[in-house]
């Protein structure tokens, strides 16, 4: 009994660090979908890509992590700002499902490109941080689990104070309010939502380095489940919600984790699904998220 | 005073009779051995996915309802057929029937609950479901689990793939232009109104998605009975597919069953013409997708149907098209 129990605290300690991860990217799509509605399918790719991007900084151009986690951001927050000025702002006054179906056809462009640019195998990822673990009683931590969580959190704060104590991150909640009343009080709301986008980016990107630096390896397909995931964590918190997003990252992690340690590890991509059928049959607004009146 | 019924019923035999005339000539071309079996096996899967297309389009074109998991339906029917058949040795006709009844039911069953979710949602909800059917299938051993279902008796034949195509093109178009077909369309536009004017939507949605479920359960039969293999991946019963079928729907137009064959036809066709560059295909198609929602949101046939207006339409421009239509 106590050897399970022990299991259990241990799983959801790897929870923990996973779930960080996953809050990083459903930020990106909680902060997208609570400004201008719409469901960024690309953003697992763009996790993916700013793997790939700090994998080829830290080999090609020998940087060391952290530099290499902040060109990646960049790079991925470019990335974010283009594919919303190319696909998604032409969309803007269209049908829901229009901008739909682009956003699943952005995300499958990228896989695609990835594929294409970088070859479908699994890259390994390299070490730049020798590994070691960290006992705290019977339980452990690896060192790596401890940066992800370090970063996740660290950009986490960031973010939070970005939104709640600056200019731009008033801008950015009052476009998500009301995006008419926003421009009518001199809000340059394109301007708002492209930072959106390069910020909910550049979160997902230094996801996607954490991530390969502790499963060691990045493929062009990598952002698929964590992506969906990441979604179904946003929708649990409360889609358009911050804090929820963080919730339902946590959250995540940890019962993906729970799965896994009862030994039906084949099922962990399908409890993710079955997490969001839960949530959107019971709870649709989710954890943390205002009850709206549907509007017809 | 023309009745909608005496209508749909000279529309049925129209398409019955004018469905024979290709047949005819496809059959007399592979009796003669003018058209290679190959040829052959690519119009059969060409009817295959104007069935799945068209089946879709009932869904999401006509209803309104976006869902993206249809090739989850198309899974069920596949591998309970598959299964019935080899297994079981049962009749082709009863198996494909019964895979369509099943994942008619299992529509009904993830209908209920999902379809009071609202665009985005539901779209996700489906996709995850589609996902789950996958995932279940692939940790089933006794249909093969990962390494697939192989073995499968070849049953299906080009006759069988063109009775099915007829048939769902039929009984789509005739449930259209119905009443019921009506209420569907008003569904779509405007989904409280038509529930304030006694439209029941819940009714409505469920009986589209179990119909729609059905033909591709159907569909999926044809089809593993014709590769004689299925495997549980996102390429052929998973995400993949059900975003192939989304791409055909789309290129057609959304509502347009005219639309559907055509796309479904065209995009059948042209992966296995441009065999040779079929590493580029995975990104041809999205560029195509996000292409067609930027500069042509309605498809190739704009919503529309082939008819004598549209026709008119395309020659004389929009003004010609709109009979009676006051200015």
């Amino acid at each position: 009994m106590q050897w399970q129990l022990i299991m259990v605290a241990q799983q959801l300690i790897n929870g923990l660090a996973l779930g960080s991860v996953y809050a990083l990217i459903a930020l990106g799509y909680t902060m997208v979908y609570g400004i201008i509605k719409l469901i960024n399918f690309a953003h697992g790719d763009i996790y993916m890509l700013g793997a790939y991007f700090g994998f080829y900084a830290i080999t090609r151009f020998h940087l060391p992590l952290l530099p290499a986690i902040l060109v990646s951001m960049a790079l991925a927050a470019i990335l974010g700002v283009t594919i919303e000025k190319i696909a998604y702002r032409p969309l803007r006054n269209s049908p829901r499902i229009t901008a739909l179906i682009t956003a699943i056809g952005v995300s499958l462009f990228l896989e695609s490109a990835a594929q294409f640019v970088f070859g479908a195998n699994f890259r390994p990822f390299p070490q730049v941080i020798p590994f070691s673990r960290i006992q705290l009683g019977p339980l452990f931590m690896t060192n790596r689990q401890l940066i992800m969580l370090g970063a996740s959190l660290a950009l986490m704060v960031i973010l939070q104070f970005i939104v709640m104590y600056t200019k731009i991150g008033k801008a950015m909640r009052a476009v998500a309010m009301d995006k008419d009343a926003a421009r009518l009080m001199g809000i340059n709301v394109d301007r708002v939502i492209s930072f959106t986008f390069a910020v909910g980016s550049s979160l997902a990107a230094a996801g996607g380095i954490l991530v390969g630096m502790y499963y060691n390896r990045i493929d062009p397909y990598m952002g698929i489940m964590p992506g969906l995931k990441a979604f179904v964590a946003a929708v649990l918190g409360g889609i358009g919600v911050i804090p929820g997003a963080m919730l339902g990252g946590f959250l995540m992690g940890a019962a993906e984790n729970m799965v896994v340690a009862f030994g039906r590890s084949t099922l962990r991509d399908a409890v993710a699904f079955a997490i969001l059928i839960l949530v959107l049959l019971l709870k649709p607004s989710g954890l943390m998220g205002k009850e709206t009146a549907e509007k017809a | 005073m023309p009745d909608a019924r005496t209508d749909n019923l000279k529309w049925t035999i129209v398409v019955i009779l004018a469905a024979m005339t290709p047949y005819a000539l496809i059959s007399f071309l592979a009796i003669q051995d003018w058209m290679l079996p190959y040829y052959l096996q690519i119009l059969g899967l060409c009817c295959i996915n104007i069935t799945l297309v068209v089946s879709l389009n009932l869904i999401n074109g006509f209803t309104g309802q976006f869902s993206i998991g249809h090739a989850g339906f198309m899974a069920i029917g596949a591998y309970l057929a598959a299964a019935l058949t080899k297994y079981y040795h049962m009749p082709f006709l009863i198996s494909t029937l019964s895979g369509g009844l099943v994942a008619a039911f299992i529509g009904i069953l993830i209908g209920l609950p999902t379809l009071r979710l609202r665009g985005d949602y539901l779209a996700i909800a489906t996709l995850g479901f589609g996902e789950i059917i996958r995932v279940v299938i692939l940790n089933t051993p006794s249909v093969g689990g990962p390494t697939g279902f192989a073995g499968i008796p070849k049953l299906t034949s080009f006759g069988h793939a063109y009775l099915l195509v007829v048939l769902t093109v039929l009984v789509v178009r005739n449930l259209v232009n119905s009443d019921h077909g009506r209420a569907c369309v008003a569904i779509r536009e405007d989904e409280l109104a038509s529930e304030t004017l006694g439209i029941n939507t819940t009714y409505y949605k469920v009986c589209v998605f179990a119909i729609g479920a059905m033909f591709a359960g159907m569909a999926g039969s044809l089809l593993a009975h014709y590769m004689q293999f299925i495997a549980p991946t996102p390429s052929q019963i998973g995400f993949l597919k059900s975003i192939d079928l989304l791409i055909m729907l789309v290129l057609g137009g959304l509502g347009s069953i005219t639309g559907s064959v055509i796309a479904a036809t065209f995009l059948t066709i042209l992966p296995e013409a441009l065999r040779q560059f079929a590493q580029y295909r995975m990104l041809v198609y999205p560029v195509l997708l996000i292409a067609i929602m930027l500069f042509r949101p309605s498809g190739l046939m704009g919503g529309r149907e082939l008819s004598i207006d549209f026709l008119k339409s395309l020659f004389y421009g929009k003004r010609a098209g709109r009979e009676g239509e006051v200015a």
